[in-house]
């Protein structure tokens, strides 16, 4: 009985300050990506002007991730029904998104970022067949143009 | 050294192909870790401990590749990629690889 009053206890809080932390983290996303809004991350190779180039170095931002308990929970409800788990889609889209920062961030004053590459990597498992944690890695060639 | 993950370098003109170049390593993580994260895995959110152990290990391994190719003569290597993948429970591999060339 005690076990079952604990299991809850700890699904509850995971799902409160699970919600507030990814509420708070998709904020600070925004406000960051306005920020960069003028410093483009491209997936083609090929810059069009080439003379203007004045130098281009490796951008890289990393993160892992992990999913709360309460999600988790989540996800072994619908594995019995199969469909998308979309409480996962939306860590692994901030994983994304935080990576892809990060990456900008490593290079601030670059001004296009091209042959951007996204990758992800299961880096530990979770009991059974829930997710255990993330990695998602950002990486591109951080281009300055001549001023 | 110059490092890009494009298959030339932008503003300059490749002179000299040296091949494939790569950097390898293999980190688990201690037990410290293991618990701040097992901890942190009930409210979800970023792994600090384990994003930055993998930020290290990924830096090591560029600077192997990037030794790599300062051995054959080269200036910079291009074309980069990366991968990670779990070699045991608790262990990851990050291996980096490249194409050493010379530039001017």
């Amino acid at each position: 009985m005690s076990g079952l009053v604990v299991s809850q206890t700890v699904l509850l809080v995971a799902f409160v300050t699970g919600k507030l932390l990814e509420r708070s983290h998709y904020r600070n996303i925004r406000e960051r990506e306005k920020a960069t809004f003028t410093q483009p991350a491209i997936t083609f190779e090929a810059v069009d002007d080439e003379e203007r180039i004045a130098s281009a170095e490796l951008a890289l931002g990393a993160v892992v991730v992990s999913v709360d308990h309460f999600k988790r929970f989540l996800a072994t409800l619908r594995m019995i029904f199969g469909g998308e788990l979309r409480s996962y889609s939306s860590v692994i889209d901030r994983g994304r998104r935080e990576a892809i920062l990060r990456m900008k961030e490593s290079c601030p004053d670059a001004d296009l970022y091209v042959n951007c590459r996204l990758e992800t990597s299961t880096i530990s498992n979770g009991k059974g067949k829930a997710m255990g944690c993330v990695e998602v890695v950002a990486y591109s060639t951080a281009v300055r143009y001549k001023k | 050294m110059i490092v890009t993950n494009v298959e030339s370098l932008p503003g300059k003109t490749i002179v000299e192909h040296y091949g494939l170049v790569q950097g390898s390593t293999i980190r688990a993580k201690h037990v410290g870790r293991d618990i701040m994260a097992g901890l942190k895995n009930i409210v979800g959110g970023e792994l600090k401990g384990y994003t930055e152990l993998l930020s290290e290990s990924r830096s090591q391994s560029m600077e192997r590749m990037t030794a790599q190719a300062a051995e054959l003569g080269a200036n910079a290597v291009i074309n980069v990629r990366f991968s990670t993948s779990s070699v045991a429970q608790g262990a990851a591999e990050i291996l980096c690889y490249g194409t050493a060339v010379w530039v001017e």
